[in-house]
């Protein structure tokens, strides 16, 4: 079942067998294009800011924080955020902490499933320059190396009150129109490509996870 | 339906187009309601009224979306047609010309078959998606659906030996003239057996076990994104509202005018609601069993009683 | 537990016997009779319970110790067996037929340290990190700031400050951060 674009916009997909090639798209990932209308394109944005929905993967330990965010005292559904726990279905990747390794795998093989307009927030000093463990063999120093990052969110952890300070900052973000990690991440595909293979060295998915 | 003039036809189906506007408004408007009174229950703000509207609206304005093929494609096509064919030969409003709807001699159990068509049409545009958790997720709602049918089909089987009619006009029509006319006093044996197969059919607590997130990611939309999200989203709301307005004309006498028809609806939907914030989950075998079991019951008690009221 | 640290000694030649706590007794044996001393107190002296296995690095004289820590319900009573191998690798007898868990640790030290342990199940599989390609990296050579600063980077402008030279000037800006 080949491919029907033409060999410019195929990615190698090295990482899997023969039989495997045949299961996955080795379509490359396009940009999208705002909408020529600036007021359907405000319009957009002003819906996508006031109803953010979160991927309910903890990646490290800010997720303690997520927790008490979504309860009753620091409520965050006030915001229009709720928590999904597919990436199909989500639009904002909230990196807790550090990333192993290991879990970098798994954040970019949940990122790029993510469709459309996405963002991502990073919480403590971990993805900014390593925090505590910045001589760690097994956790990455700088994460927007990997993954193009909307928002940084320091401390170790931000407290809730941070957080909710953090999501009103990236509405206030949408809405002017600033965020487009996803184009980003497209345009410099082989940077960001370059970069997670020389760091995960198990790399059995295929490039590009549709 | 044979009409007399082709005006005719275009004034109800513009009709109808006011009513499935109102409908999936009002649909949406009470999930909201019902989200903020949970809320106030748990002690917190809730999300805005709002907020439905601006989800669908956020699902619909996103750039991308995969697609596995033609069938996931018309996975939500189906259940939104589901949707909108159950409103189309439910009669909203009693009386009114404006939104009476298309209604026929045997509606009652076109109805019926509508309400299920929609469930089916959305298995095979998940089953196309290829995701293992949505089959499991399809393989329990469905199960769960067949349970909670039976008793739903044995009051309805009562209520049209009791009004000797199937077409759900004539029914409401029977109810009129006081509250002493309802089938809920007249029959309350069928309406207790319709109610709980409400419970599962809202598809609330104790029986969301086949789209609840934390058992298996949200189950049979677990693919679905972008504008299939909207789509499904649209028809939860609508397909959801269409549901109490059956059970209002079924059970609590129909309405007269578009303020009785919502009081109605949210009353019928709060009892869900109760039950619902009170309890924790089934599992679905504990689901299955459990409609299996009283609720079948009193489905044929109430076969029996619509009998001895027949001859009584 | 004198006589049975006495019978320990005539029978295994233990030695470097050292009470740590009232509850806790280390000593060291040699490799050869690690395992046969180690089923002798779980199966006649009653040591049933395995609290961990681990490993200690001495790079200065060139052995890995491995330190079993054993616990007696009936006695309260802790014995820590040290067991000095070399650090090159050498092979250890595994007591995975001993105690069905101890297979997890000695995949960790497998993967940690580098011990091999014939015989226990999964040896071969990543453990924890996946697709590690360097030496195993609790090994004292191992540098690993250096490796993250080569593999993962270094961010300019990281600052960090002592905490108590910074509580000082928090706390008596006044006094020029002098303590009392």
């Amino acid at each position: 079942m080949k491919n029907s674009l033409n060999t410019e916009d195929t990615l190698e997909n090295s990482g899997l067998t023969e039989e495997e090639q045949l299961l996955f798209s080795n379509a490359r990932p396009r940009a999208y294009e705002p909408y020529p209308i600036k007021a359907v394109e405000d319009f957009a944005n002003w819906a996508r800011a006031n109803s953010l929905w979160i991927l309910a993967f903890g990646t490290g330990c800010g997720a303690i924080e997520l927790r008490p965010l979504m309860t009753a005292r620091f409520d965050a559904n006030r915001f229009g955020v709720a928590g999904r726990p597919t990436p199909r279905q989500s639009s904002v990747f909230i990196i807790g902490g550090y990333a192993s390794v290991k879990t970098l795998k798994r954040i970019i093989r949940s990122y790029e499933q993510m469709q459309g307009p996405k963002f991502v927030i990073c919480l403590g000093i971990c993805p900014i320059n390593g925090g505590m463990y910045f001589d760690s063999y097994n956790t990455i120093n700088q994460f927007d190396q990997y993954i193009p990052v909307d928002l940084y969110a320091t401390g170790c952890m931000p407290r809730p009150e941070a957080l909710v300070a953090s999501i009103m900052a990236l509405q206030k973000k949408i809405k002017a129109g600033e965020c487009d990690g996803a184009n980003r991440y497209v345009e410099n595909f082989d940077w960001y490509k370059a970069n997670q293979k020389k760091v995960i060295k198990n790399w059995d998915m295929p490039d590009y996870n549709w | 339906m044979i009409f007399d003039s082709m005006n005719e036809w275009l004034s109800k189906a513009g009709y109808f187009s006011l009513t499935l506007l109102i409908v999936t408004f009002y649909g949406l408007f009470v999930g909201a309601l019902i989200e903020r009174i949970i809320a106030k229950v748990q002690g917190r703000i809730g999300i805005p009224y709002s907020q439905p509207f601006i989800n669908i609206l956020k699902n619909f304005f996103k750039r991308t979306a995969i697609s596995h093929g033609i069938m996931f494609y018309l996975g939500p096509v189906f259940r939104i047609a589901g949707g909108i064919g159950t409103l189309a030969f439910i009669p909203v409003i009693y009386g009114s010309e404006m939104f009476s709807n298309f209604s026929t001699a045997g509606d009652l159990f076109l109805v019926i078959y509508f309400m299920f068509f929609g469930q089916l049409g959305m298995a095979l545009g998940a089953g196309e998606s290829g995701h293992p958790y949505s089959a499991i997720g399809i393989a329990r709602g469905l199960s769960q659906m067949t349970a909670y049918e039976v008793p739903f089909a044995l009051a309805v089987i009562s209520i049209v030996i009791q009004y000797d009619t199937l077409s759900l006009t004539e029914i409401v029509a029977a109810q009129q003239g006081g509250w002493q006319n309802w089938t809920v006093i007249t029959n309350w044996v069928a309406t207790l057996a319709a109610m709980l197969a409400l419970l599962g059919m809202t598809g609330y607590s104790p029986f969301d076990i086949f789209l609840a997130p934390q058992e298996i990611p949200i189950g049979p939309p677990t693919e679905f994104h972008s504008a299939y999200l909207s789509l499904l989203q649209t028809n939860r709301a609508l397909f959801g509202a269409t549901k109490l307005i059956l059970f209002m004309n079924l059970f609590f006498g129909g309405a007269t005018g578009w303020g009785e028809l919502m009081i109605k609806t949210f009353l019928i939907y709060m009892v869900a609601i109760v039950v619902g914030v009170a309890f924790p989950r089934f599992r679905v075998d504990q689901a299955i069993r459990f409609f299996f079991k009283i609720p079948t019951l009193i489905g044929v008690m109430s076969i029996i009683y619509a009998q001895m009221l027949l001859t009584a | 537990m004198n006589d049975l640290m006495e019978r320990l000694q005539r029978d295994f030649g233990v030695d470097d016997i050292t009470v740590r706590k009232p509850a806790l007794t280390t000593f060291r044996v040699k490799k050869d009779s690690a395992e046969t001393l180690i089923r002798e107190l779980r199966d006649r002296e009653g040591y049933t319970h395995l609290n961990f296995m681990t490993c200690i690095d001495y790079i200065e004289d060139g052995i890995f110790t491995l330190v079993y820590m054993l616990h007696n319900y009936d006695k309260k009573h802790s014995l820590g067996v040290h067991v000095d191998i070399s650090r090159e690798n050498e092979d250890m007898v595994s007591i995975h037929t001993l105690w069905a868990q101890a297979w997890t640790y000695q995949r960790e030290l497998r993967e940690m340290y580098g011990i091999n342990f014939p015989g226990s199940p999964r040896l071969e599989e990543d453990f924890c990190l996946e697709g590690w390609d360097d030496i195993p990296p609790m090994r004292r050579e191992f540098d690993t700031k250096e490796f993250s600063e080569q593999r993962f980077g270094h961010r300019e402008g990281r600052h960090s400050e002592e905490p108590r030279d910074h509580m000082k000037v928090e706390l008596y800006p006044n006094r020029g951060g002098d303590e009392k």
